[in-house]
């Protein structure tokens, strides 16, 4: 294969992953757009092999993609859809731990005849890929809840994020300057412990941030060896992945109102909620099942508002047989859907998807917010802060400014809790208390299933 | 390459990128990452390159471990992908034509 045709396959291997992101703007093409993009990655990765050969090796190199076939293929077909945002972050992980090996070890391979700005971009892969693989793994950790979903904080802990951060950057420099195997491998470790030590003070309902940054950080790194192995197609696809992170960032960011300096740095600066004085028991009004029936019973429009608390339970299946049964008696239903609920951007549309709730029944913020006026019921199954509307009226709290969805406008508001445990953030949510609201105590699963039963016997 | 080829390439997929995924609808913004996560693991053509170049022990090692990792996430995230897609359904006409006349 000559290097012309070799170039054109990486080409369109590019505009593959285009038009694959693009698909993406509609659930109609979006299977379609990721099958052209699978193709194109497999084209590209056949194509090297006919570029080279022989490739050097390559008993090796078959046997470690079959190995690698062996380990992800049963792992993307068996996960559960809950589990669904650990394991993209570890693919994340593992892409990023990938894109610094390969920038390794072409700078062992290059030796002293590595250009000055293919060791800058080395060290920036090596950096960023590190970062986001040992991030990406205790995120996964957190997410699969091998370690706690609080935030980590240690005494001192800014000073060692600040002193790592350094050590790193000067051994950037350091290898830049000193052209060294040893330097490099310390740098690799350091950046190791700086993606540790960055994502450990974040706690789980920022995680969606976090993953959606690591992944653009793992873009980066695949543009950036792409440079140093010139490779057009790496520089596209990394670049491609790079502007999407940076954008689910954004977005979520913009969806807790919080700078993105905030969230991941938030556990060091906040100050400790004071214990609320009020030490009273203020009254809820909880009710049964049946009680909940006979409110939707009666209701024209409702609309339910899912939560992490419904991944949890792994509800979804149940909460699709509520609506349905609500639809066949002629009540209008939405799903209201909050974009940082559960812990992965869009992580409760894939839910919902799952259990075959249709997605034009699945409403944004923006959408459904106005509608809530016109509502007889919400339900808010395992969700709280996204609901508080402290976040609007009282300034100086933790997720003051955040937008929320505001079922507080809603005639009646259902809580499917497990326990008057205030949310992620601790912070009192006073729409528990207030005369509207029901609270239905328990299992979101086991609460469904019996106001299901009772809708039916009405 | 030179350079400046590759910072107008680089500058270029930059808009691009920015340009289609603004518009993903915020239904699929679990599939954007993972379909992203996809993408970057064609990295494993950079592991394969140097897979082929390696001149020691410790460089072929190393570039297999990188082989190993870019497969999975290559090959797992589009599987994955694909499998998240397939749920995304529009209303379904259950009732169908049978009741139509």
């Amino acid at each position: 294969m000559n290097s012309t045709l070799y170039s054109l396959i990486g080409l369109a291997a590019g505009v593959a992953f285009i038009l694959a992101l693009k698909g993406l703007s509609h659930p109609k093409t979006a299977r379609r757009g990721n099958l052209i993009g699978a193709f194109g990655a497999t084209v590209a990765t056949l194509a090297v092999f006919f570029y080279g050969a022989p490739l050097n090796n390559l008993g090796w190199i078959v046997g470690a993609i079959a190995v690698g076939l062996v380990i992800g293929v049963p792992a993307a077909r068996k996960v559960e859809m809950t589990q669904m945002p650990q394991l993209v972050a570890l693919f994340n992980g593992v892409g990023g731990g990938a894109a610094a090996l390969v920038a390794i070890v072409e700078y062992l391979n290059l030796g002293a005849q590595a250009t000055t700005a293919e060791v800058i971009f080395t060290v920036f892969t090596v950096v960023v890929g590190c970062v986001s693989f040992s991030g990406s793994i205790i995120t996964f950790m957190k997410l699969q809840e091998l370690m706690t979903t609080r935030p980590v904080v240690f005494p001192g802990g800014r000073f060692v994020i600040a002193a790592t951060l350094a050590a790193t950057l000067g051994v950037s420099v350091w290898v830049v300057v000193a052209l060294g195997t040893t330097p490099l491998l310390v740098l690799a470790v350091l950046s190791l412990i700086f993606g540790v030590l960055f994502v450990l003070p974040v706690g789980g309902a920022d995680v969606p941030i976090v993953i959606s940054l690591l992944n653009a950080f793992t873009g980066l790194t695949v543009a950036a060896s792409g440079y140093v192995l010139s490779s057009t197609l790496l520089i596209i696809a990394g670049t491609l992945v790079g502007a999407s992170g940076t954008i689910l960032t954004r977005l979520m960011a913009e969806a807790m109102g919080r700078s993105l300096f905030g969230t991941l740095f938030g556990a060091f600066t906040a100050k400790p909620q004071e214990a609320s004085g009020s030490a009273e028991e203020r009254p809820v009004r909880s009710g049964s099942a049946d009680d909940v029936a006979i409110l939707l019973n009666y209701a024209r429009r409702v609309v339910i508002v899912p939560g992490f608390g419904l991944a949890v339970a792994q509800a979804q299946h149940t909460v699709r047989e509520l609506a349905d049964l609500m639809l066949s008696k002629g009540i209008d239903v939405a799903y209201g859907i909050h974009p940082v609920a559960g812990r992965m951007p869009g992580h409760m549309n894939v839910l919902l998807a799952e259990a075959n709730v249709p997605y034009d029944q699945l409403a944004e913020m923006d959408e459904v917010n106005p509608t809530f006026g016109q509502t007889d019921v919400a339900i808010v199954i395992g969700a709280n802060d996204v609901v508080n509307p402290a976040a609007q009226t009282t300034p100086g709290c933790p997720i003051y400014g955040m937008p929320i969805l505001e079922v507080n406008n809603a005639a009646n508001i259902i809580f499917l809790k497990r326990s008057m445990r205030p949310g992620f953030a601790g912070i009192e949510n006073e729409l528990l208390y207030d005369p509207k609201t029901m609270l239905l105590f328990g299992d979101a699963k086991a609460s469904l299933t019996k106001v299901v039963s009772a809708l039916k016997a009405l | 390459m030179d350079a400046m080829a590759i910072i107008s390439i680089f500058v270029l997929a930059v808009f691009v990128g920015f340009e289609v995924v603004s518009k993903v609808s915020s239904t699929l913004h679990t599939p954007l990452m993972s379909g992203a996560n996809a993408i970057h693991g064609v990295i494993l053509v950079g592991a394969i390159i140097v897979a082929d170049h390696s001149k020691t022990n410790l460089e072929l090692g190393l570039s297999l471990a990188a082989i190993v990792l870019a497969t999975i996430n290559m090959v797992g995230g589009f599987v994955v992908t694909d499998r998240m897609l397939e749920m995304f359904k529009p209303k379904q006409n259950t009732s169908g034509n049978g009741e139509s006349k």
